[in-house]
C-alpha cells in the first residue's frame, strides 16, 4: 500500500520503490483505482480535458519559441508561424482549434456533472475544484486571445477590460491597472502574455492535480448515481462494481480519444477557421486601436455570458449590474452542490420537474450563446404601438428572457429539487 | 432533445444567412488547383497592386509552390526586391500613402481571409466613375473607398444607374468584360493562395490523417470489446 515499501518489485524498479512511491503510485491510481464499469460516453470528456490541456502546453510551448509579446510585431510572428516555420501553421492550428475544443469538453463535462449529480456529497470539493479550474480556463483563453494582435483580439480586450472600469469607485483605477496604460497597449500585450504563457497554465496544473486527487479519494460517480463503496467484495474489500481504472478505462477512454482526434483533425486540417467561428475574419486586420470594428464579438465560448451582460439595462446610468449578473452567471456554479436538495443524484431517478428546467437551462446556454455571436439589432425592433417594449431590440428582449431563465435554473434548485418526484434508487449499478 | 438540436441548427443556419450581409456580392472564380490562374493571378498581383499595397508577409519564394520556377521569379517578377528569399513589401511609406491617398492602403497578404474571397472579387467589379470623389472614382461594394480604380484601362469606366442602381459599363476597356472577369478573378485566386500558403498541403496531409485515425478508432473499439469481454 502507499506508505508499505514494496517488497515484491525488483531490479529497478525495486530500487525506485524503495526510494519513491512508484508501484503504489500506479496502484492507487491506476491498476488498483476502481471505477463504475457503468460509465457511458459522457465520462469520456474529463480525459479528454486533461489529453487538450496537455496538447495546448506543449503546442504552446512550440508557438513560444516563435512568437514576439512586442505591439510590431505580434500579427507579423503569427503569420511567420504560419508561413515559414515548418508546420508553424499545424502547431498554430491545433493550439487555435484546441482552445475551443478545450470549451467544448469542459461544457459537456460539466453538463454531465448537472446530469448525474456528481457534484453531491462528497463530491462537493471536487466540483469546486472544477468551476476553479473552469474560470482560470475562461482567463487562460481570454489572455491568449489578445496575443494575435488582430482587431478581434485587440477591441476583445479593450471591452472586458473595461468592464472593469463600472465597478464603483475603484473601477477606472483598477482598469488602467490592469492594462499598465490607458488603453490596451505594448503594456497589456506583455503582462497578458505573462498571464499565458506561464502564470495560468501552472495555477491551472495545480488545480487539475487537486481535482484528480479529490476525485481519487472520494472515487468516481457513476450514471446511476449510485455509490459503489457501499458494496465490496468481503475478501478483497474491492468495490463489486468496480474495475480498475487501467487496462478497463484506459482502453475505452481510446475509443474516445480516437472520436475526438478525428473530430479535431477534420477542423484542423479541413475547417480550421471554423466559419469564423474559431479564427475570427476581423483577427486577420492587424490590431488598430483608431479603427473600431462595426460589430465586437467575443469567441463563441464567452457569448452566452456576454449575451448577460448585454441583456441587463443600465441602472442609474451605471453599467455594472450587467457586469456582476455576468460575474454571477459563472460564479453561481460555485453553489450548485448546496442548491441541490434532492435525495438522489442522477438524472435517471430524479422527476420531471429536475428534466425540465435542466433542459430550459441548456436552451437558454444556446440561445445566449448564439444571441452574443450577432449585433442586438438582428432580429429587428418592436413596433411602436406595443406597450413597454416599443422601439426596443427583440434579440435582447429574448437575451433578458433567456438570462431569467439561465438564473432562475440555480436560483429555484432548491425548490424543484425539493419538490420533485424521484423514483427508487437501485442498490447496484445497471450496466447499459 | 432532438428537437433542441434542430432549434440550435436553425438559429445558426439564420446567422450564416445573415452573415452574408446585405451587399449581393459575386462568387470568385477560386480553384488552388489551376495552377495556370494562380501563375497570372501573382503576375497581375505583382505588377498591379504591389505597388501601393505590401504583401509583406509573404515571401517571392513561396511563389514555387505555385510552379514557378526560382529562374522565373528572379527574372520576371523580383521588382520591388534583390533576393528571392525576401518578403513582398513596397518602398513606398504608409505615412506618405495616407497623405496622398486619404488612407494607407492596407497589407493585402492576409485580406482574402478577412474579407473573404467574394468580396475582393466583387470590390475589384464593382468601381464606377463618381466625379464628387477625389480620385474620381467610387466603388459599389465598398462605399467611398479611397482607392482609385487602377484598372480602369482594362475595365473601362462604368456609371452607376441612379434609377436601378446597377452598374453600367460606359466605356469600354482593353479587355472585354469576360476578359476582365477572369483578369480580377486570376488576382483574387491568388490571394486566396497567398492569404494561407499551405493549405493545399494542409488538406493533403489531412486525407492522410483521418485515415491513420479512422484505422486507429477500429483498433481502439476492437481492443476495448477483448478486455471488457468479461465485464457483465
Amino acid at each position: 500500500m502507499a506508505n508499505s515499501k514494496n517488497n515484491e518489485s525488483t531490479g529497478l524498479i525495486g530500487w525506485i520503490d524503495e526510494r519513491f512511491p512508484l508501484s503504489s503510485f500506479i496502484k492507487n491510481h491506476l491498476t488498483e483505482y476502481y471505477a463504475p464499469k457503468n460509465f457511458n460516453f459522457w465520462y469520456f470528456f474529463g480525459a479528454l480535458a486533461l489529453f487538450v490541456f496537455v496538447m495546448q502546453i506543449l503546442t504552446g510551448i512550440f508557438l513560444t519559441m516563435h512568437y514576439k509579446p512586442d505591439a510590431a510585431e505580434a500579427f507579423a510572428s503569427v503569420e511567420y508561424i504560419m508561413r515559414d516555420v515548418s508546420f508553424g501553421w499545424l502547431i498554430r492550428y491545433m493550439h487555435s482549434t484546441g482552445a475551443s475544443l478545450f470549451f467544448v469538453v469542459i461544457y459537456l463535462h460539466m453538463f454531465r456533472g448537472l446530469m448525474y449529480g456528481s457534484y453531491k456529497k462528497p463530491r462537493e470539493l471536487l466540483w469546486l475544484f472544477g468551476v476553479l479550474i473552469f474560470l482560470l480556463l475562461m482567463a487562460e483563453a481570454f489572455f491568449g486571445y489578445l496575443l494575435p494582435w488582430g482587431q478581434m483580439s485587440y477591441w476583445g480586450a479593450q471591452v472586458i477590460v473595461n468592464l472593469f472600469t463600472t465597478i464603483p469607485f475603484i473601477g477606472p483605477d483598477l482598469a488602467e491597472w490592469v492594462r499598465g496604460d490607458y488603453l490596451v497597449s505594448d503594456a497589456t500585450l506583455n503582462r497578458f502574455f505573462a498571464f499565458h504563457v506561464i502564470a495560468l497554465p501552472l495555477a491551472l496544473a495545480g488545480l487539475i492535480f487537486g481535482h484528480l486527487i479529490a476525485l481519487h479519494e472520494v472515487g468516481s460517480n457513476n450514471p446511476d448515481g449510485v455509490e459503489i463503496k457501499a458494496f465490496k467484495d468481503k475478501k478483497t474489500g474491492i468495490p463489486l462494481d468496480g474495475i480498475p481504472f487501467h487496462p478497463y478505462y484506459t482502453v475505452k477512454d481510446l475509443i474516445g480519444l480516437s472520436v475526438f482526434l478525428i473530430v479535431f483533425a477534420s477542423i484542423i486540417f479541413f475547417a480550421p477557421e471554423m466559419g469564423g467561428y474559431f479564427l475570427e475574419h476581423n483577427n486577420f486586420v492587424p490590431a488598430n486601436p483608431l479603427v473600431t470594428p462595426d460589430h465586437i464579438a467575443p469567441v463563441w465560448y464567452f457569448t452566452p455570458y456576454y449575451s448577460i451582460l448585454r441583456a441587463v439595462p443600465p441602472i442609474l446610468n451605471s453599467q455594472f449590474p450587467g457586469v456582476a449578473a455576468m460575474g454571477l452567471s459563472v460564479l453561481i456554479f460555485f453553489f450548485v452542490p448546496w442548491l441541490d436538495k434532492s435525495p438522489v443524484r442522477s438524472i435517471r431517478y430524479k422527476g420531471l420537474l429536475y428534466k425540465k428546467w435542466l433542459t430550459a437551462f441548456v436552451l437558454s446556454f444556446f440561445v445566449l450563446g448564439y444571441l452574443g455571436t450577432v449585433p442586438s439589432n438582428i432580429w429587428g425592433q418592436f413596433s411602436s404601438a406595443v406597450p413597454l417594449l416599443g422601439n426596443g431590440d427583440i434579440a435582447t428582449f429574448v437575451a433578458r428572457i433567456f438570462t431569467i431563465i439561465y438564473f432562475l435554473f440555480f436560483i429555484l434548485m432548491p425548490f424543484y429539487s425539493k419538490k420533485d418526484k424521484t423514483k427508487t434508487v437501485p442498490n447496484r449499478v445497471t450496466m447499459p | 432533445m432532438k428537437k433542441l438540436i434542430l432549434a440550435i441548427c436553425l438559429l445558426f443556419s439564420i446567422h450564416l444567412s445573415l452573415g452574408a450581409s446585405d451587399i449581393q456580392l459575386l462568387k470568385a472564380p477560386v480553384n488552388l488547383e489551376d495552377k495556370q490562374s494562380l501563375q497570372r493571378g501573382a503576375r497581375n498581383f505583382i505588377n498591379y497592386c504591389l505597388n501601393c499595397h505590401s504583401a509583406s508577409y509573404m515571401r517571392y519564394n513561396q511563389l514555387q509552390l505555385i510552379g514557378l520556377s526560382e529562374e522565373t521569379i528572379k527574372k520576371d517578377l523580383l521588382f520591388t526586391s534583390d533576393k528571392i528569399g525576401n518578403p513582398m513589401s513596397i518602398s513606398m511609406g504608409a505615412d506618405d500613402a495616407k497623405k496622398w491617398f486619404g488612407a494607407a492602403p492596407p497589407n493585402l497578404t492576409v485580406t482574402a481571409r478577412s474579407r473573404g474571397e467574394d468580396w475582393i472579387y466583387s470590390y475589384l467589379r464593382g468601381f464606377y466613375r463618381d466625379t464628387s470623389r477625389e480620385m474620381g472614382w467610387n466603388n459599389s461594394v465598398y462605399k467611398n473607398s479611397a482607392m482609385p480604380h487602377i484598372l480602369w484601362e482594362l475595365q473601362g469606366e462604368q456609371i452607376l444607374d441612379p434609377k436601378t442602381y446597377e452598374l453600367v459599363l460606359q466605356r469600354p476597356g482593353k479587355l472585354s468584360p469576360k476578359e476582365y472577369d477572369q483578369f480580377i478573378g486570376d488576382i483574387t485566386n491568388y490571394m486566396v493562395f497567398m492569404a494561407e500558403p499551405n493549405q493545399q498541403k494542409r488538406k493533403q496531409i489531412g486525407y492522410y490523417v483521418l485515415a491513420f485515425l479512422f484505422l486507429l478508432l477500429v483498433l481502439a473499439i476492437n481492443l476495448k470489446k477483448e478486455y471488457w469481454k468479461n465485464i457483465k
